[in-house]
């Protein structure tokens, strides 16, 4: 049997309630695996809950669950050998230091004395944690908390690693530390699963994506799949002089086989693309007739607007209690400026 | 590669190809991540040592934990000998050779509620989450963690014995004697340890923990024949002592003291920790297993 012709983890129907929370109710999930999948959702849509039944740490009430080819309830112990738990939060002894901790998992997973040393010690190097190793774990900060956390998940490493929210927190630097861990992670052939509320991170990390919200998949496919499913982006082009508009219009429409929206602003005009291919060329098309674009922008539907398109409102906005804020839009928002500013300039 | 979970040495020999991703940390990583190494399962026993291995970190990381259980044992012994033992005996010193195994088994069986205070925290914390997770011997992380708190245990009772040899505590029964007693009540309190185990699974606070912990053990300890004679006692409390395991507990670990112990008297505590055992491991390992 080989990972590449199975499920990482194959779930039907799963049910998990807390007294009248219906925490996950009827998911169904199709890890493949090798890569990332990422399980998206605002506060409380229940993937945390989703992450410890498959990790095999609560029961289910419910339905199915398959990891890696076992049954996570009758088979607990086959998955617990094979995957690994990064939870949502610090789950390491605070009053151990970082060494202390990891040679205390290494020994438990039948590392030798010796053995247990030398990897606990490799993997603070690998992290960036030599320096803290002695140190006890709770003085440690945000980011190095979340980065011993995963080590300790990969004492052994796992066929199928499950991440909860591993970004929730951090600064944009200990954020991409986190990124390239999981993109090691992967090419070195383990499966991650990571949920997150940043859309941007699924976005950017995942291979496949669910979309979950009060407990039930809404939505799953790649990135760009779930872009189409709410149709496509939309090509901004502006002008420098209002005169050439038809002409810029009658050269778009050609070049890219769709009709050109002239919009109220007199320079503007805008078309709808599902595909950013011949973009290029319909942009070089404008060049070469001696339109003068001032400024152009291509709309990739945002996660963001996937979200909403699906649900009717913008991710996480019926949560109440929702005190981490969504910053994938607005760090979206922030990038397309950035190049607009740019393109203004050149 | 294939997956299945065979321990095998050629595992260490069998490096994952894997791209690096181009800074120096995901170099270094990469080479942790080649090792797929999957060592066989550690035997319970192995486990059981891991996490008493653990307590005793705590105990040097968090050397104050030490000062409630030696302060407290210290504070008791000197209080009775000298507040209450001349009225409770003819001199301070007749009643240390009687008061001393008790506040010996009344400290200990205090420093045994810690055990549920810690097992809370390791909840609270999530630690108890991540080992969960991992495929060892289910108890092995309760029985280590208990068996790392009697070295706690003996620290204290040490002290204590130390303490009131100092006073001048002279027991009969000699150095065996105090050794054997000290044993009988180890294996008490490591049984004691269950109940308090349950405590610190059900209840929310380490608060909570501690003040049912509390309400349960002070009157059996102070229901008990540790500090006077009960036959001064009214009848009902009389046989409420009469059946209380401290009282037995106290009985015994005295009798081996003063060497006038009888078999009787040691069956009972036995009896007491084989009914602890049988009872109070079953549930607490079914509440660690419930998810
Ligand atoms: N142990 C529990 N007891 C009672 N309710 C719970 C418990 N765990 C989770 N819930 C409830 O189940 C729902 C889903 O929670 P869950 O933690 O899975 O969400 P989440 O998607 O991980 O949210 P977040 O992004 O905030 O971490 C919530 O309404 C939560 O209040
Ligand atoms: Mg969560």
């Amino acid at each position: 049997m080989t990972l590449g012709d199975q499920l990482a983890v194959e779930v039907s129907g799963l049910v998990k309630t807390f007294g009248k929370t219906r925490a996950v109710d009827g998911v169904d999930l199709m890890v493949p695996a090798g890569g990332v999948y990422g399980v998206l959702g605002p506060n409380g849509a229940g993937k945390t809950t989703t992450i410890r039944v498959l990790a095999t740490l609560l029961a289910p009430d419910g339905g199915t669950a398959r990891v890696l080819g076992h049954d996570v309830v009758r088979e607990a112990d086959a998955v617990r050998s094979r995957v690994s738990l990064t939870g949502q939060f610090a789950s390491l002894d605070e009053d151990l230091s970082g060494t202390e901790n990891l040679i205390l998992l290494a020994r438990l997973q039948g590392y030798g004395r010796s053995d247990a040393k030398k990897r606990a010690a490799d993997l603070l190097g690998a992290f960036d944690l030599t320096e803290a190793a002695g140190r006890q774990v709770k003085t440690y900060s945000g980011g190095m908390r979340r980065r011993i956390d995963i080590a300790a998940s990969i004492v052994v490493t796992p066929d199928l690693l499950f991440l909860d929210e591993p970004t929730t927190g951090l600064d944009p630097r200990s954020r991409s530390q986190v990124w390239d861990i999981v993109r090691a992670l992967v090419a070195g052939g383990t499966t991650v699963l990571l949920t997150t509320q940043y859309l941007d991170e699924a976005d950017q990390l995942a291979d496949r994506i669910a979309v979950i919200e009060h407990g039930k998949v809404i939505a799953e496919g790649t990135s760009g799949e779930l872009k189409a499913k709410v149709g496509g982006g939309a090509l901004h082009v502006r002008l420098r002089d209002a005169a050439q508009r038809p002409e810029a219009a009658r050269l778009l429409t050609a070049a890219l086989g769709v009709p050109v929206t002239l919009e109220s602003d007199p320079v503007a005009l805008s078309v709808a693309v599902s595909d950013a291919e011949p973009v290029p060329a319909g942009l070089a098309e404008l060049t070469r007739a001696g339109v003068r674009v001032s400024e152009f922008a291509l709309g990739q539907p945002s996660l963001d607007e996937v979200f909403f398109a699906l649900t009717g409102h913008p991710a996480g906005d019926d949560d109440a209690a929702d005190d981490q804020p969504l910053t994938g839009k607005s760090k979206r928002e922030a990038k397309k400026a950035a190049k607009k500013a740019k393109e203004h300039a050149a | 590669m294939t997956t299945t979970t065979t321990p095998a040495a050629s595992d260490l020999l069998k490096p994952e190809p894997a791209p690096v991703p181009a800074d120096l940390v995901g170099e270094r990583l990469s080479a942790v991540l080649a090792s797929r190494t999957r060592p066989p399962k550690p035997s319970a026993l192995s486990a059981c040592g891991t996490f008493g291995w653990r307590a005793l970190l705590k105990i040097k990381h968090v050397p104050e934990q030490l000062f409630d259980v030696t302060a407290f044992p210290v504070m008791m012994t000197l209080m009775f000998t000298y507040l209450f033992g001349g009225a409770l005996a003819d001199s301070p010193k007749d009643y240390l050779q009687f008061f001393l195994p008790g506040t010996l088994v009344s400290t200990i069986a205090m420093i045994t509620m810690y055990t549920g205070l810690g097992l809370n925290n390791d909840i609270k914390k999530g630690v108890f989450d991540r080992i969960k997770a991992l495929p060892v011997w289910r108890p092995a992380a309760l029985v280590g963690m208990m068996l790392g708190d009697v070295v706690r245990y003996s620290g204290a009772g040490l002290l204590v014995i130390a303490l009131g040899l100092a006073l001048g505590f002279r027991p009969d029964g000699g150095a065996i004697g105090v050794v054997l007693a000290m044993l009988v009540l180890l294996l008490f309190s490591f049984s004691l340890a269950w109940v308090w185990n349950i405590f610190g699974m059900v209840l929310r606070t380490p608060e909570s923990v501690l003040g049912v912990s509390m309400m349960v053990l002070f009157p059996l300890t102070f229901g008990s024949n540790i500090y006077v004679d009960p036959s001064t006692m009214p009848g009902w409390l009389q046989a409420f002592v009469d059946v209380n395991p401290i009282s037995h507990v106290v009985t015994a670990v005295r009798g081996l003291m003063h060497d006038t112990v009888t078999a009787g008297q040691l069956g009972w505590v036995f009896l007491w920790c084989a009914i602890l055992n049988v009872i109070f491991a079953p549930i607490t390992m079914r509440l660690y297993n419930r998810r």
